[in-house]
């Protein structure tokens, strides 16, 4: 028999009742719940009068609506201005009093983006099927997890079941070897995988990262990478586990200890693909070759070097690329030609699922460090991915650095990733940010979106364009 | 659910490649914790040229005259005819909510995002991949002729014209089954409880670490 692949032997432990057409009803190990696509579920429980399967697989935090500002902040549920935002939020937490299940409130310190808060609580382990309504549950996989974006239909069929009905994917390899220059991250990597295979390029694979860029990656970075998949097209990414893994697990809250702990590292020393194990497509990039990349459309996969220019539509491949080139250079109101360097960011967003971990903050804060931002930047805000991350970085005098360079450092949520707070671009306004999407009215209505990893939108900041980091 | 058997109904074009979910509903409409109501905003930033919130009286608004679906001529389709990559982005199930509440049945293009094709079935709406040359004939064809209607036939897994071509489809027999019979997938899932039951067990024994630690 071939050997299998990591994403093989995860759903292959996982099938509860296998089907001849290859599909399965496959467990679920840890179901993670925010405000946002839960509420329908809940209601439709009450409504067939059905119960919780299992309460301790489940764990709940709201994300999306909080304020990230800290007047509104403090007042907790009830302090929220929105009141479709604050009904929302409290929606959440009557469910998880109804229903019994742990949630991480408002202004509880381990409070944070959804898949911030799974890892670094232990709540998200090697070898888990991890689901959320949320399609960067993807980021789960840089664990060695099999983990996905599901819809409310399936929120509710997992609070059901804790199960779900699962089609198999294929197999696909993205192997980034060599080393990557200095300045170039995780986020650089990604975003060239996408402009490389497109945002269509993953659909119906599950693609696991490898190679030895990857292998010598920090669990964020790996994070980041695995998080952005979705817009590469697959629902999941994933890595194998190595030591870096059990590195950071080791002695989270939710994590195995003792016995268990060495029990379960026996358990996941399996999960890797074996040497022999074939994959469905391969992707190869060297890691020499990754620049800093800066997205100038309004697709993940209109993404360019930092020494690039923006594309003419007159060179297009065909009608249907030329189209896309102009609509998206209208909406971005860019010129054809211009270089990179010459788009001027109205606002710098560091934060999102993507990079507002603790090493995230930190490269940003490396590269601010005794500087001003420009004063053609309206606004610069720092939001860290959880309480523990904004713990952390305040104890490291992060939040220091940020502030002296006239950033603000705000409260843990999703804030500008997607603008349903009151953290949102104006119509027509660029913003540097190290969030997944640039997609029309993303960070709000009418926004300019270009993405970016931490240094190169910190750098952006303070120089009041975009610039490559290598030469800071 | 709604069952799916076939429909016959007129073709609206979303003429654009990778229509993601931030353009089908925009994330303001998210805050409803609701699941019905989400039509009039179908494509809003589209649809019209001021910026929607929730609950909103839609009628009032400036409409776009570019955008197609303002057209009378398209007024009460059924089947959306789409480009490659049609529903990506997020996983939120609002997209298909609000392409049931607007009133389509079904999305034809050549290829669909993973998530948004797998909510599609959940919710009633058959989305349907189609060769890409044989989705621009429909394209061509829905522009050249007012009125023009295709036939979906979930049952014998086709898609017809007025002229009579027949352009077959596939789709996965336990999805197909579950969408003629209008079937509740929890319920489905629920006569293998004592499966379940007996997986966890295993599971249990196996992989102690994941059971009684989030409490
Ligand atoms: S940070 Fe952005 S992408 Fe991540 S969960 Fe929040 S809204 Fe979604």
């Amino acid at each position: 028999m071939a050997g299998q692949t990591l994403y093989d032997k995860l759903w292959q432990s996982h099938v509860v009742v296998g089907r001849d057409d290859g599909s399965a009803v496959i467990y679920i190990d840890r179901h993670l719940i925010h405000e946002v696509t839960s509420p329908q579920a809940f209601e439709g429980l009450r409504l067939a009068g059905r119960k919780l399967w299992r309460r301790d697989a489940n764990l709940a935090v709201p994300d999306h609506n909080v304020p990230t500002e800290r007047g509104e902040r403090s007042g907790g549920v009830s302090g929220i201005v929105d009141p479709i935002s604050r009904l929302q939020v409290q929606t959440l937490d009557d469910n998880c009093r109804d229903f019994d299940i742990v949630e991480f409130e408002i202004n509880d310190t381990r409070q944070g983006i959804v898949h911030v808060v799974g890892p670094e609580q232990g709540a998200t382990l090697p070898g888990m099927t991890v689901v959320c309504g949320d399609s960067h549950t993807s980021t789960h996989g840089a664990l060695g997890a099999l983990a996905h974006g599901i819809g409310t239909s399936e929120v509710e069929h997992v609070l059901a079941t804790q199960c779900l009905l699962q089609q198999k994917m294929k197999n696909m390899l993205v192997r980034i070897d060599g080393a990557l220059q200095t300045g170039v991250s995780a986020k650089d990597v990604v975003l060239a995988v996408i402009g490389k295979i497109g945002t269509a390029g993953g659909s119906g694979y599950a693609i696991e990262f490898g190679g030895e860029v990857v292998r010598n990656m920090s669990m964020e970075g790996r994070m980041t990478m695995c998080n952005m998949s979705i817009e590469a097209g697959a629902r999941m990414g994933m890595v194998a586990v190595d030591e870096v893994t059990l590195e950071y697990v080791r002695g989270r809250t939710y994590a195995p200890r003792e016995a268990l702990w060495e029990q379960a590292v026996a358990a996941w020393s399996e999960l890797h693909s074996d040497p022999d194990a074939k994959f469905d497509r391969v992707v190869e990039l060297r890691g020499e070759d990754i620049k800093p990349q800066v997205s100038w459309g309004t697709s993940p996969e209109m993404v360019l070097p930092i020494d690039g220019y923006v594309p003419d539509p007159a060179n297009a491949a065909n009608a249907t690329q030329r189209m896309a080139i102009e609509r998206a250079l209208e909406y971005m109101g860019l010129q054809a030609g211009m270089p990179i360097t010459a788009i001027r960011p109205d606002r710098v967003f560091i934060g999102s699922c993507t990079n507002s971990r603790i090493e995230d903050l930190r490269s940003a804060a490396q590269v601010v460090k005794g500087k001003r931002v420009a004063s053609t930047v309206k606004q610069a805000l720092v939001v860290p991915g959880s309480g523990e991350v904004k713990k952390q970085a305040e104890a490291e005098g992060l939040d220091k650095v940020f502030l002296d360079a006239g950033m603000e450092w705000r409260e843990p949520g999703c804030s500008m990733c997607l603008a349903m707070n009151a953290d949102k671009l104006g119509a027509g306004e660029h913003c540097a940010s190290t969030s997944n999407r640039n997609f029309e009215g993303r960070q709000g209505f009418g926004g300019r979106t270009h993405l970016v990893s931490p240094a190169m939108a910190a750098a952006a900041a303070i120089a009041g364009h975009f610039v490559d980091v290598r030469d800071w | 659910m709604k069952s799916f058997i076939a429909e016959t109904g007129l073709v609206a074009p979303m003429d654009r490649a990778n229509v993601d979910t931030d353009l089908i509903i925009p994330k303001q409409f998210l805050k409803s914790i609701r699941r019905s109501g989400f039509g009039p905003h179908l494509f809003d930033e589209l649809r019209y040229l001021d910026e929607g919130y929730p609950g909103q009286d839609c009628s009032t608004r400036p409409r776009n005259p570019d955008f197609p679906l303002n057209e009378d001529r398209y007024q009460g389709a059924s089947i959306l005819l789409a480009r490659v990559n049609f529903g990506c982005g997020s996983s939120r199930e609002h997209a298909p909510w609000a392409l049931e509440d607007y009133g389509f049945r079904c999305v034809i293009a050549p290829s669909f995002a993973d998530i948004f094709y797998n909510n599609c079935f959940k919710n009633g709406i058959l989305p349907i991949a189609l060769d890409e040359d044989i989705v621009d004939s429909l394209f061509q064809q829905m522009y050249a002729n007012e009125g023009y209607t295709l036939k979906v036939d979930l049952e014998s897994k086709e898609v017809v014209t007025p002229e009579g071509d027949t352009y077959s489809f596939e789709v996965d027999e336990f999805r197909r089954h579950c969408l003629l019979k209008g079937l509740d997938d929890i319920g489905l899932t629920l006569q293998d409880a004592p499966a379940i039951r007996a997986y966890e067990q295993r599971l249990r024994e196996r992989s102690p670490w994941l059971f009684d630690v989030i409490t």
